[in-house]
């Protein structure tokens, strides 16, 4: 499992550059374009489990799912940073991909460090440290366990016509 | 204790007494904004949409904007597959290629209106507080989800009172306003909140508030609100819309805001958003004399009639530096339209520019206007992210219109001020 590091206001141009909004969907099209012009080697060694860390303002800027997508298909555990920018949250809770505001742990870090996430105990445990990060609310965590937005929406439809 | 705008709106909206901020709410936008995403969105939910159909004909406006003309064939196709949905589900709002930026579609077409709730799969929805509405970028699959179902959930944010006190001085716009504000409270300064600007706003027409809240998500703000005023009248009464039309939403006086902060306008300067964050921000005098290769006035953040008429009055009779490239994008086909009425058109094309089509053009780095490596452009939109014009390795400034095109004469970045550097006989002012 590897952490990937990264600083404050790492913009969705950095995540998944524009020039390919339109051109990429699919998580085989976004996959190989992920931080692209962040890092260039994440594309090509991110495995499944491994952890990003970052700063300040995660995902600020355009309304992009795509690295979204592409971090859940590529198997990214969780997202940790000091603070996330809005429309990347809710991406985020939409396509089910676990998300984790903590600054302390963010900051605790060390290169080296082990980091595991206790989802059920709203823990993250940086180089044996426990950090406790709060709950989604009810009604949000109940979009993220059903796997994201639409099948939650899928659910709602068919329980309303049925 | 009384109430924010946000707090108001979204108790309206979810049908629900009084709220405070932080508690989560249902609610049924009155509009669902899309664009060329409207494609790969209803992409996704095929099925559901065959065995229950759409939540409301009249929710979505959809506006072709991001990538046009079409660039390839595979935009094209996007661009076929929306217009085939449009007329399968009967959409009631819809904007082909050739209109205009979708934000500037939804104020200039009065279906952004004082009060009303919108949300749209754009991050630049925000614009609309410009007149009073509330409205907010989701992502693409809640989109999808809307055009089921017409509901979503909203958390009530904290509110930042910003007082804008004083006057500008000559040469310096609202551009410069948002873009010190930024600079203030940093990229991240009103993350999750709704931003009410209050004072003495009436010195800004609803052009000018239209930029500064469209840049409302550039300090990670929800929303940005301007109070509905005589000017908020006045504009939509000049586009036909009677104050019958819509119910103003205005937050109480003694409402409690998380944070309360002050500006004093007539010291504010001209100033330019370096590379590559917007809240990187300098004075325009600490910049000067900066080669550029590219600029760009226009976008949903500066390409409105007043936008181009200070760019006309500094280019008139003037030529671009014969180094450089001069882009002009006008917001929407009124836009160019009155544009062209004015003479505003040959004064620009006279002095060098290149106008594009009404849409996003090279905002977004997909065509129109990508750059070079070590290439660097100043530009009146709202971004200026590594890679964002197609290129990492080139670098974006962000500046006024009267900043881009006082600085195009000279091929640098120019203080737009009359006696500013570089500028000693600009007489606009």
């Amino acid at each position: 499992m590897k952490i990937w590091k990264y600083g404050d206001n790492i913009d969705t141009d950095m995540l998944f550059p524009g020039k390919y909004v339109y051109d990429c969907n699919t998580p085989e099209e976004i996959i190989p374009h992920l931080l692209e012009d962040l890092d260039s080697s994440f594309a090509k060694n991110v495995k499944e489990g491994d952890i990003i860390l970052a700063g300040k303002n995660f995902g600020c800027g355009s309304s992009r799912e795509q690295p979204v997508i592409g971090f859940k298909a590529v198997g990214i555990a969780a997202v940790v940073a000091e603070s996330f920018a809005r429309i990347f949250y809710r991406a985020s809770i939409n396509q089910g991909l676990l998300l984790i505001e903590c600054p302390d742990a963010v900051k605790a870090y060390s290169k080296g460090d082990n980091v595991s996430v206790d989802i059920e105990n709203g823990k993250i445990i940086i180089g044996g440290k426990a950090f406790s990060f709060p709950s989604l609310p009810g009604e949000i965590l109940a979009i993220r366990d059903a796997g994201g937005l639409l099948s939650y929406t899928r659910k709602k439809l068919k329980k309303n016509s049925g | 204790m009384g109430e924010t705008f946000a707090e108001k709106i979204l108790a309206k909206y979810s049908g629900e007494k009084k709220l405070v901020s932080g508690k989560i709410v249902t609610v049924k936008p009155d509009h669902l904004l899309t664009h060329d995403n409207t494609a790969p969105l209803i992409q996704k939910i095929e099925p559901e949409l065959e065995e229950y159909g759409i939540y409301s004909k009249s929710l979505p406006v959809i506006v072709l904007d991001h990538v046009i003309p079409a660039v390839s064939e595979k935009t094209a196709n996007n661009h076929k597959i929306i217009r085939e949905f449009v007329k399968n589900y009967e959409i009631e709002h819809f904007f082909d290629v050739g209109y205009g930026v979708c934000h500037q579609i939804m104020v200039e077409k009065g279906l952004a209106l004082p009060g009303k709730l919108i949300l749209g799969s754009d991050s630049h929805t925000c614009s609309y507080g410009a007149i009073g509405a509330f409205s907010s970028g989701i992502d693409r699959t809640e989109a999808a989800a809307l055009m089921l179902t017409g509901e979503t959930w909203l958390k009530v944010p904290d509110s930042i009172r910003m007082t804008l006190e004083n006057k500008l001085r000559p040469g310096v716009t609202a551009k410069d306003v948002v873009l010190h504000i930024i600079g203030d409270i940093s990229a991240s300064g009103a993350n999750y909140c709704s931003v009410e600007f209050h004072g003495n706003i009436k010195q800004f027409s609803v052009e000018e508030r239209f930029t500064i809240a469209n840049m409302g998500v550039e300090m990670g703000a929800k929303n940005a609100f301007f109070p509905v005023d005589e000017v908020t009248k006045k504009y939509l009464s000049s586009i036909g819309i009677p104050p019958s039309k819509y119910s103003a939403i205005q937050p109480d006086d003694d409402a409690l805001y998380s944070k309360e902060l002050k500006y004093n306008l007539s010291v504010i300067a001209p100033v330019v958003a370096l590379p590559h964050n917007v809240d990187n921000v300098k004075k325009v005098t600490e910049v000067v004399g900066l080669e550029i290769h590219q600029f760009l006035i226009g976008t949903c953040t500066n390409g409105r009639l007043s936008d181009f008429r200070i760019a006309a009055r500094i280019l008139k009779g003037k030529k671009v530096h014969p180094n450089v490239r001069l882009l002009i994008l006008p917001s929407s086909r009124q836009v160019y339209l009155d544009a062209l009425k004015e003479g505003i058109i040959d004064i620009l094309v006279e002095a060098g520019g290149i106008i594009l089509p009404p849409g996003c053009g090279p905002c977004l780095g997909a065509h129109q206007g990508v750059l070079a490596p070590k290439e660097r452009c100043l530009s009146t939109a709202n971004r200026n992210f590594k890679g964002r014009m197609g290129c990492k390795d080139a670098e974006i400034y962000l500046a006024s219109p009267a900043t881009v095109a006082a600085s195009a004469i000279h091929g640098k970045i120019t203080d737009p001020r009359k006696g500013g550097t570089l500028n000693e006989d600009l007489e606009i002012w």
